[in-house]
């Protein structure tokens, strides 16, 4: 499809669903499309009580389609030497559950998918595939049939328009929720720490290896025994995510890399329909069901006044409410981020 | 019945930070005259900004090399973004001489072609490996969190493929839309100042608790601590390592090829080769974690 083509068509809202619970809240809220993985490490949100069984994944499907709702299954960790089978077994089975589309970054897994289930299921490229150039999309598309790409989050608003111009696949950006600072998927910040990382694992930064120390200073946030931040006593203290830390360099206290903050582009929609991208992606498969509900209806909300011609005061207003006290940033969307 | 494995090779990667065209060209005519080094990458992979300033003194140290018997092999960027990046890459693509792919952008250009795969574009398992090389992969660097065990697996499932371990150096660990530098000496990318030209082996990032921890370089964030993995080599052939990656730093690198070249021929044990390397001024501490499948920072002491 060009570009004027997509335009026109109404913007579709991906919405995370780390349980069966939170894909119905999911649902219910206004997703169009609602996005999962498997209880293992072939997704890249392996936390302990998330994720589908292959059983559940049947029933969500059969629950999102009865609502009008898409899913899409995420095998988007780098499969295991010697193990890639389990990676491609995760592929069938999401198709034999009736998924709408794949969302992988692994060759081993897009080749699997193009070769065996090319008329059944889409392809979508996963963020972890980290594929910013009209050269590397159409790689993609041309050799597995990808339909949709992921943009990794170092594009700023006029480059995703630029880019959109010179690909005939579908684009989808982030829009909410955590924000990765590195190019995804290209991130071996975790396992140097903790012998663990978002590739390897589906984990980032993860629990097992996070301390919370006291000492005369205050409380410091460790991982694998690296001093991520310190807080004083008494100030709240925050999750050791290791590349929203607090570091010195070069003589300077900072956040080097980023401060503790989340992505919110909300007031950009208009912006990114304009720029061509199909579809908006809200980050948080590892939230709670009432968070997804909240979270899913303002931009619901938001989203369709911005397809109504709404104006950005209107939109700001709808997404008000949706910091959660924490910080925000609209991230590399905006050039000066870098 | 196996013939014996052949020895490992070594390859000097490509020089990661952003030195002066002069120091470039001195470092390379002595890895010429001195390095006994069979293959040597070269070019820009961090940030296409420096391009301009590399870019002058790339033919003459391609020449020399090729002099000197080395092969030379062209790398490409990491992270290409704007329309030259893109068009650079695309050139480099074109030519006769072997080049590092680094991101799937080169893929399409390269296609059909020999080439290798640098430790940024993320081969983890054997199917992608066998895809590449149908591809025209001969070598490939997999991404350094991969452990030994995971290279020697992949080496064993695709024998038409060399695989390359990043033995040396400052580990590359991740690339940003956003360059450090700039922001650490509050600039913006695109007005950076090129402030990374200061620090020639990366800038130290350490913990609240002063704990050496990370480096970084622009848009790169490196390990503090330097890969520093010497195993016998039996070990090596064990896993079908074809080649060790050193990769280049400030410290005198035709002294890291000479311990590493001793270390291949069987001249000298890991330990010794250890203290040789111990013996230079690195930027930090020597650990090899990955290569055991531990946490990257880890030393060789503090692997039971």
């Amino acid at each position: 499809m060009s570009g004027p083509a997509r335009m026109e068509a109404r913007m579709e809202l991906v919405c995370p669903a780390g349980t069966p619970a939170t894909l119905r809240a999911a649902v219910e809220a206004g997703a169009d499309a609602v996005y999962c993985g498997f209880r293992d490490e072939t997704n890249a949100r392996n936390f302990p009580g998330l994720n589908f069984s292959g059983e559940e994944l049947a029933e969500g499907v059969r629950f999102a389609h009865g609502h009008g709702t898409k899913v899409l299954v995420a095998i988007n960790t780098f499969a295991r030497v010697g193990e890639v089978d389990r990676w491609r077994k995760a592929a069938d089975t999401a198709v034999a559950c009736g998924a709408d589309a794949i969302i992988a970054g692994d060759i081993a897994v897009l080749d699997h998918v193009a070769t065996n289930h090319r008329d059944s299921v889409r392809l979508h490229l996963s963020v972890q595939a980290a594929a910013s150039t009209p050269e590397a999309i159409r790689f993609y598309a041309e050799t597995f049939g990808v339909r949709r790409v992921v943009i990794p989050r170092v594009l700023s608003v006029p480059e995703i328009t630029a880019l959109n111009k010179a690909i005939d696949v579908e684009t989808e950006a982030f829009v909410y929720g955590g924000l990765c600072v590195m190019v995804e998927g290209r991130c071996y910040l975790s396992s140097y720490a903790t012998g663990k990382s978002p590739n390897l694992n589906g984990v980032c930064s993860p629990p097992e290896a996070v301390s919370y120390d006291e000492d005369d200073k205050g409380m410091a946030a460790r991982l694998s025994g690296f001093t991520i931040d310190r807080y004083a006593p008494g100030e709240p203290t925050g999750y050791p995510t290791l590349c929203k830390g607090r570091f010195n360099a070069g003589g300077k206290t900072s956040y080097l890399f980023e401060e503790p903050v989340s992505l919110n582009a909300g007031s950009l929609i208009e912006g990114l329909k304009k720029a061509g991208v199909t579809a908006l992606k809200i980050e948080g498969r590892q939230r709670g069901k009432g968070y997804v509900s909240e979270v899913v209806r303002a931009f619901r909300r938001a989203v369709d006044a911005v397809e109504a011609g709404g104006d950005a005061v209107e939109i700001d207003r709808i997404l008000a409410g949706q910091s959660e006290g924490g910080r925000q940033t609209a991230g590399a969307y905006r050039k000066i981020w870098r | 019945m196996n013939a014996p494995a052949p020895t490992p090779r070594l390859t000097l990667g490509p020089v990661l930070f952003h030195w002066p065209a002069e120091r470039l060209a001195d470092f390379y005519r002595r890895i010429a005259d001195e390095a006994p080094v069979e293959r040597v990458h070269v070019g820009e992979v961090v940030c296409g900004k420096r391009m301009p300033f590399s870019d002058p003194c790339w033919p003459d140290v391609i020449e020399r090399l090729e002099r000197a018997g080395k092969e030379v092999v062209l790398a490409t960027l990491a992270l290409p973004a704007t329309v030259r990046e893109r068009r650079s890459i695309a050139e480099l693509c074109g030519d006769d001489r072997m080049v590092e792919v680094n991101d799937i952008t080169a893929l399409p250009a390269r296609s059909g072609r020999p080439f290798v795969t640098g430790p940024f574009l993320n081969v983890y398992n054997e199917a992608t490996a066998r895809f590449l090389a149908a591809k025209g992969a001969r070598t490939i660097c997999p991404p350094v969190e991969l452990s030994l065990a995971a290279i020697g697996g992949m080496a064993a499932a695709c024998p038409e493929v060399g695989f390359e371990l990043f033995a040396f150096g400052r580990l590359p660990l991740a690339i940003s839309g956003r360059c450090y530098h700039a922001r650490l000496h509050g600039l913006h990318k695109d007005s950076c100042q090129f402030t990374c030209e200061q620090d020639p082996d990366g800038l130290a990032v350490d913990t609240l608790d002063n704990q050496a921890f990370l480096a970084i370089n622009g848009v790169q964030t490196l390990s503090n601590q330097v890969q520093a993995f010497c195993p016998e080599p039996r070990v090596l052939a064990a896993h079908k390592v074809a080649r060790l990656r050193l990769s280049p730093h400030t410290c005198d690198m035709v002294a890291v090829a000479e311990a590493y070249r001793a270390l291949l021929d069987g001249r000298k044990e890991p330990a010794a080769v250890r203290a040789a390397l111990s013996a230079l001024d690195l930027p930090g501490e020597m650990v090899e974690g990955y290569a055991h499948a531990r946490p990257g920072w880890m030393t060789e002491a503090a692997i039971d």
